[in-house]
Parts: C-alpha cells; structure tokens; sequence
C-alpha cells in the first residue's frame, strides 16, 4: 500500500506544519512590569533601522533609549517593536507599546487619540536630488520633472496639487524603488520628510551621490506619541528629553546619523506639549 | 510527438540548424552582453553590491531566512486550512440536493472569479476595523484569509474533478453492497479521489507560496519579497541584487514543488492499486495556477 | 454606504477601463509571445528547445509580482527601456503589459503545447510526406488545429489573466485593486460597499469571458 503511506506522510507533514506554525503565532506582548516596549519604525536609515546583527540604530532610536533611560529602564530592558505609520495610534491606544518615537508628526487628527511629548525634532518636507542636478531649486521647478513618492505618503500629493501641478508623480512602494530610479536618472526627484531623505543620504553606498534641496516645504514636529491622558508619563518625558538636549546628548545623536548627508537640521525645538 | 514535426535531419538540414543555432546563440549572447555592460555601466555589478549575499551570513539569518520562513509560514496555514473547506465545498457542489449544490456552487464561482489581492486588501482592512488582532501578524492574517477564501474554491474545484474522475464502476458496487451516500463518499470515493487530487494539491502549494509575494508588496507583510526593502536600507543602493537573489529562491522553492509534483503524479501512475484516474494537473494549473494572480 | 460611488472622488470605471486594457494588450501579446515559445519547444533545434524549456520552467516559477517589480527596477530603472512613453503613469502601463506578457505567455505555451498533442501523428506525417518544411507543418497543418481544441484551456487562461492585472497595482498602475486598496483606507465605513463593488466588476469581466469563449470553444472544436 505505497499509496497509502504516501498519503499519510502528506497528511502527517501538513499536520506538523500547522501544529508549528500554530505555536508561532501568539507570544508575549511584552507587558511585564520591568521591561519596556517602544514603538520605533525598522525601516528608515537615521532615524530607525534593524541591522542586520538584529539591532537597532537611528535618531529616533536614540532619542527612545535616553528617555528610556531616564524612566529607569536600563539597555537591556527595552523591546523595541516595529511601528509603521499607518498602526501608530493603534499600538499607542491599544498599550501594545508605553511610547512610539518614529518620525511622528505632532497634528490635531492625532492629537485626537493620543498625546505626545516633545517636540524633539524639527522636520521639513523636502526633496531628495541627485548631487549633480542643479536644474531643482524650488518646488515650481518640478513641473515636466519626474517625482517619485511611496503609496500612502500624502507629501507628494501636496506637491502635485499645491505647487507643480505638472509634475510626473510616480507613486512606488517603497522607499527603495524610488532610490534605484533616482540613481538611475529614471526619477528627478523623491519627496518626504527632509530627516528621512537625510538618512538615506548619509548611508555609506549612497554619500555624495544625493543632496538635500532645501526647500522646507511643511514643518513636521516630532513628537513622542504617549496613551492619551498620561500626564505623569509626558511630564517624565519632556523632562527627559530637556535633558537630552542641555547634556549635548541631542547634538551628538544628530550628529551621528545626518551628519554625512550635509543636512541643515534645525536647532532642537522647545517643548510645546505639556499638560 | 514532437518530433514527428519533422523528417530527420540529412546533410542540408544539420547545415541549417547549425547556421540557426549559431543565430540564436548570438542573438542571445549580444542582449546578455547588453544587459551586463549597462547594468555595469550603472554601477549594478559592482562587487559591493553582491558580495554580502555571500560573505555576511547575517544577510541570510536576519532578512532573507526569517523572510522565507514568513513565505512558507502563509502558504502551509493556507493549504491546511483550505484542504478541508475545500474538500467540503467540493462535496458539496456534488450533492443530490440543489438546495446545497446550488448555492455551494455559486460561492465557489465567486471567489473563482475575483482577484485574490482584492481579498487580501478586504480581508486586511477588515481585520483593523472590526479586530484587535496584533498589527504585526495582521498581514499574515489578511494573506492568509485571502489565500484560503481563494484556494478553497479551487481546491473545492479539484475535488470535484478528483471524484468525477473516479469510474462510474466504484459508485455502482459501493451501491450493490448497501452503502449510504455518505459511507459511499467517506469509505470509497474520497480515499482513491485524493491519490488523483494529491499532484493537482501539490502544484496548488506552488501557486499559493507565488501568491505570498503579492502580501509583501502591497500589505507590508514581511515576507520573502519584502526583505528587498530591508535588505537594502541596510546595504543600500543593492536593490537589483536583493531582488535578484529573493527572485532565485523563490524559484528555486518552487521548482522543488513542481519536481515533487511531476514525481507524485508518475509514481501514482505506476501504482497498481490506483484506479488510474488522474486530476490534469495542467487543466487546473491553467485555471486555478494563473488564476492566483501569480 | 455608496457614496464613494457619486462623490465623484473615485474614478472606478477609468479604473476598470485600465484594467480592461491591461488585460487586452496583455492577451494578445501574450498570444503571439505564447505561439512564439510553443513553436520553440517543438523546433528542430535542440538550443531553441533548450531555451524554450528553461524559460518556461523558470518564469512560471517566479511570482508575478516579482516579473512585474523587476521589469520596473530592472528594465526601465536600470537598462532604460522607456517602451516609447514619456509620462511615468504609461511607462507603469507598458511595464506592467510586458510582465504579464513575459508570465502569460509561458501558460499559453503550455496549453499551446498539450493542444499540439491532441493532433493526430498521421496529421503531421501526411504533411511531411507532401515535402513540406518544419515551419509549413507547424503554422500550416498543426497550428490551425492545435488552437481549435484549446481554445477552453486559453479561456481560463484569459480569466487568470484579467485578475492577474491587479498585480500592477505594485508599481503603481491605478488600476481596479490600486483604487480599491485607496478607497477602503479613505472610506473606512463603506468597506463592504467598495469590496462588493469591486467583486461585482471582476465578476462581470471573468463570467462572460468564460461563458463565451466556452460556446466557441464548442463551436470550432475538431470532431474526431
């Protein structure tokens, strides 16, 4: 009866692949009293990015660990969780994570759902050119121009609708496919948060070949999303990143990961958010 | 078959496919060549660009592998929760009774007939409306939802073909000795049909672990694909290199399963205790392999 | 609930007008793209068939949604293939119809092929007896009836193919699941509405597909 056994092995190994995918899923949520989780996004160079040793570096990174730090949670007690933007206000509100630091635009809309501390940060939106295109010194110039920007960024649309409405918006998936056009001439321009294109800017394969055009297009203050209501965590926070900024921790960090990109960064902000 | 197209080649004819071999070994020759000296041209060979897919074992362990795992992780819950929603549909639609034939039918025919991205998109928004599942499965969950919503209707499709296939002989002694509908389907029809369906399931598995591909491009979900975008905001601008090598592993994963498949099917074949009857794996994989969007 | 249908913010027929010609240029050139391999892994060359065999097996391997990404990254991004467009949205279009081509045409191959086999050996051989050529008996004798018993499998081809398109909502092609995937982040309370809208659309594309192409497939068959 080979067919029998054949069939048997199949229903065996579907079995066992169900029981340990079954396990995989579920775990903990990291809500133990003597850890922390952060929310922090894993895909942004310079300001939140895994490596590949599985760890994690950035500004926003950073910024995370010295709150931390100051809230009484040592390096190793920290778990950082991934945040894309879309699912924010989600981790916040639902207390998967005590605090998100990654690139998180103080609003109104959000202000709705959770609060925030800080501002650390002061971002514009801007363009990424190549280092050798002098032909894109203001918005207007990107009319005929092909502008690059990933699904779900709203910066592009503004342009588009706002200041050239001429130019050739191509909306890829991620931030990526933008770059290899942009190296490759494929793509004049790619659009978003000037800290974010700094980061690609300053990695080591990318130095020299892009600048930063400067043309701060939007002020985007970073802040640090917190449940909202807790008064207490935001007052600790502030206080943390006050001293951030006065123990010259805050110009090291930034230093460190814009540095090699020529990015003009802004002073570091004034508290605005408090209770 | 094939080569009843033509008579055997004399003196004249070799001559021929010689000058026709040479062509084409040029033709191809001239856009490899091509393509190299402009991908080089553009920086896209450069050794930087390659070499940490095999000298940095952390590319593997961190990104690609845990990648590939996410990959195989949807398509097995996929194929598992799908074989017995599918088996069921399938019987289903094999009834006596219209009142569950019917609308069987009809369900099977939708999901036949929508895109698996669109259920995938449904599936994930519905997911952050109406559900507290955690944000970083929820895109395991839509790719899965979506690929089982799609898979069952086509495995229910095999099943049917599976038992259609069988010869009309077993139904007529499952008959002569007595047996019920349901003891005929469980103890006679199902068995032998899922020897025939078992190559048709297997090439299914190769649509399904292509369609998990579409999740990481459009949902987020960190699977095989998606690490191109991981992988290069840590090696930068190695894009066409990341997905070079994600592209190879993906065929490489399924020409294993195809292999199976062909061996499966040929050794079920030869099995003397098999009726012979056969799902055409090409039939379905025509409908059902396209049909998965990928 | 359908307001997202007359607010006039979502074009959902120039969505599902792009489909439609996604799936038109991409049929056809996969037809001719399909024939072209078919004939190829038939051929009296062993380097032809070589090729032919290798890049079916490696193609249909490949998820399509990496075939139609690559064809970004890799023929336009880097090798600079434009395909004669200048706005980023037709360049997406072609791209997009090249992909689905290069991945179509390997199941139309396929099918090609098995409709190949269905031809009876004498078919081939009388043709050969009369003096003709590899490429005379192929396109002249085994080719005309070889299409006329597969014209089923081609049709569930064609279906695979209309929801294949939805892939180019990858590289940003706004067709129907692009706008779909846009209209459930924005309409959140209209959810159901805009699936079953979008549902509806690739129902009334695949069905009459299916239900034609299946009388004709009838009709031409070659009684035997």
């Amino acid at each position: 009866m080979k067919l029998r056994r054949i069939s048997t092995a199949v229903a065996a190994a579907a079995t066992l692949a169900l029981v340990a995918t079954g396990c995989g899923g579920g775990g903990d949520k990291g809500k133990d009293g003597d850890k922390i989780v952060i929310g922090i996004k894993f895909d942004q160079p310079g300001l939140g990015l895994k490596t590949q040793d599985g760890k994690y570096t950035g500004f926003d990174v950073d910024v995370a660990r010295y709150v931390a730090k100051e809230l009484g949670y040592p390096e190793d007690k920290i778990e950082f969780k991934q945040a894309p933007s879309a699912e924010r206000e989600n981790l916040i509100s639902n207390g998967d994570v005590k605090f998100v630091a990654g690139t998180y635009s103080i609003t109104d809309k959000r202000k709705a759902r959770v609060d925030f501390a800080g501002p650390y940060f002061l971002a514009h939106q801007d363009l990424l050119v190549r280092a050798d295109d002098t032909s894109i010194t203001k918005a207007t110039d990107l009319n005929n121009k092909k502008l690059c920007s990933v699904t779900g960024s709203t910066s592009a649309q503004n342009v588009k609708e706002k200041l050239a409405p001429e130019a050739d918006l191509q909306t890829l998936g991620g931030y990526s496919e933008c770059l290899n056009g942009l190296q490759n001439k494929t793509v004049d321009a790619l659009t978003t948060d000037d800290s974010i294109l700094a980061g690609y800017a300053a990695q080591k394969e990318h130095q020299g070949k892009f600048k930063l055009a400067g043309l701060k297009l939007s002020d985007e203050n970073y802040g640090i999303g917190l449940k909202k209501g807790d008064k207490d965590l935001q007052g600790k926070i502030n206080k943390a990143l006050e001293k951030m900024k006065s123990d010259g921790s805050w110009e090291k960090a930034v230093k460190e990961h814009f540095g090699p990109a020529n990015y003009k960064y802004e002073p570091a902000p004034e508290i605005t958010e408090k209770g | 078959m094939t080569s009843v197209l033509y008579d055997a080649p004399g003196p004249g004819a070799k001559r021929r496919n010689i000058i026709y071999t040479v062509v084409f070994v040029v033709l191809i020759g001239l856009a490899a060549w091509w393509v190299l000296a402009t991908m080089d041209e553009k920086n896209q060979l450069d050794a930087d660009k390659w070499s940490p897919f095999v000298t940095d074992s952390r590319v593997w362990t961190t990104f690609l592998l845990p990648g590939l795992l996410e990959t195989l992780k949807a398509a097995a819950l996929s194929l598992v929760i799908a074989l017995p929603l599918g088996a069921i549909l399938g019987i289903g639609r094999l009834s006596d009774h219209a009142w569950i034939s019917v609308p069987v039918g009809v369900v099977v025919e939708f999901f036949r007939s929508i895109p698996v991205l669109i259920m995938m998109v449904f599936a994930h928004q519905l997911f952050v409306l109406f559900s507290t599942i955690d944000s970083e499965v929820r895109p395991l969950y839509a790719v899965v939802t979506g690929l089982v919503l799609y898979n069952a209707s086509v495995i229910a499709e095999i099943v049917r073909s599976g038992i259609q296939s069988l010869p009309t002989g077993q139904t007529d002694a499952a008959k002569a000795i007595g047996m019920r509908k349901g003891q005929m389907m469980l103890f006679v029809l199902l068995p032998q049909a899922v020897t025939a369906m078992l190559p048709a399931l297997v090439s299914q598995l190769v649509v399904i672990v292509k369609d998990t591909a579409l999740g990481g491009a459009i949902l987020g979900f960190n699977e095989l694909l998606f690490q191109v975008r991981t992988i290069t905001a840590n090696y930068g601008a190695n894009t066409i290199a990341a997905l070079t090598v994600v592209a190879l592993i993906f065929i490489l994963v399924n020409f294993a399963l195809t292999s199976f498949a062909s061996w499966l099917e040929r050794r079920l074949r030869e099995g003397k205790k098999s009726t012979g009857a056969m799902v055409d794996r090409n039939v379905i994989d025509a409908a059902g392999g396209m049909g998965a969007a990928l | 609930m359908f307001e997202f249908l007359t607010s006039g913010r979502y074009d959902l027929l120039g969505a599902f007008w792009v489909t439609v010609q996604l799936t038109l240029y991409s049929a056809v050139g996969s037809l001719v793209w399909g024939t072209l391999l078919a004939g190829m892994r038939v051929s009296p060359v062993p380097l032809m068939r070589g090729f032919g065999t290798a890049y079916v097996n490696v193609v249909r391997n490949t998820p399509l949604t990496i075939i139609i990404v690559g064809s970004l990254l890799g023929l336009y991004q880097t090798l600079g293939f434009e395909l004669g467009a200048e706005r980023s949205e037709d360049i997406g279009f072609r791209l997009a119809v090249l992909g689905l081509v290069a991945y179509t045409g390997t199941f139309v191959c396929e099918a090609l092929r098995s409709g190949i086999n269905t031809v009876p050996v004498g078919q081939a051989e009388a043709a050969r007896a009369l003096g003709l050529g590899f490429t005379q008996v192929l396109t002249l004798i085994i080719l005309p009836q070889a299409f006329r018993s597969v014209v089923a499998p081609l049709a569930n081809v064609l279906i695979a193919l209309t929801k294949n398109t939805t892939v180019a909502a990858a590289i940003g092609v706004a067709e129907a699941a692009y706008l779909m995937k846009n209209m459930v982040e924005n309409e959140s309370d209209a959810l159901f509405a805009v699936f079953g809208v979008v549902a509806l659309g690739f129902v009334l594309l695949t069905l009459p597909t299916g239900l034609l192409l299946g009388w004709v497939s009838k009709r031409v068959a070659v009684k035997r």
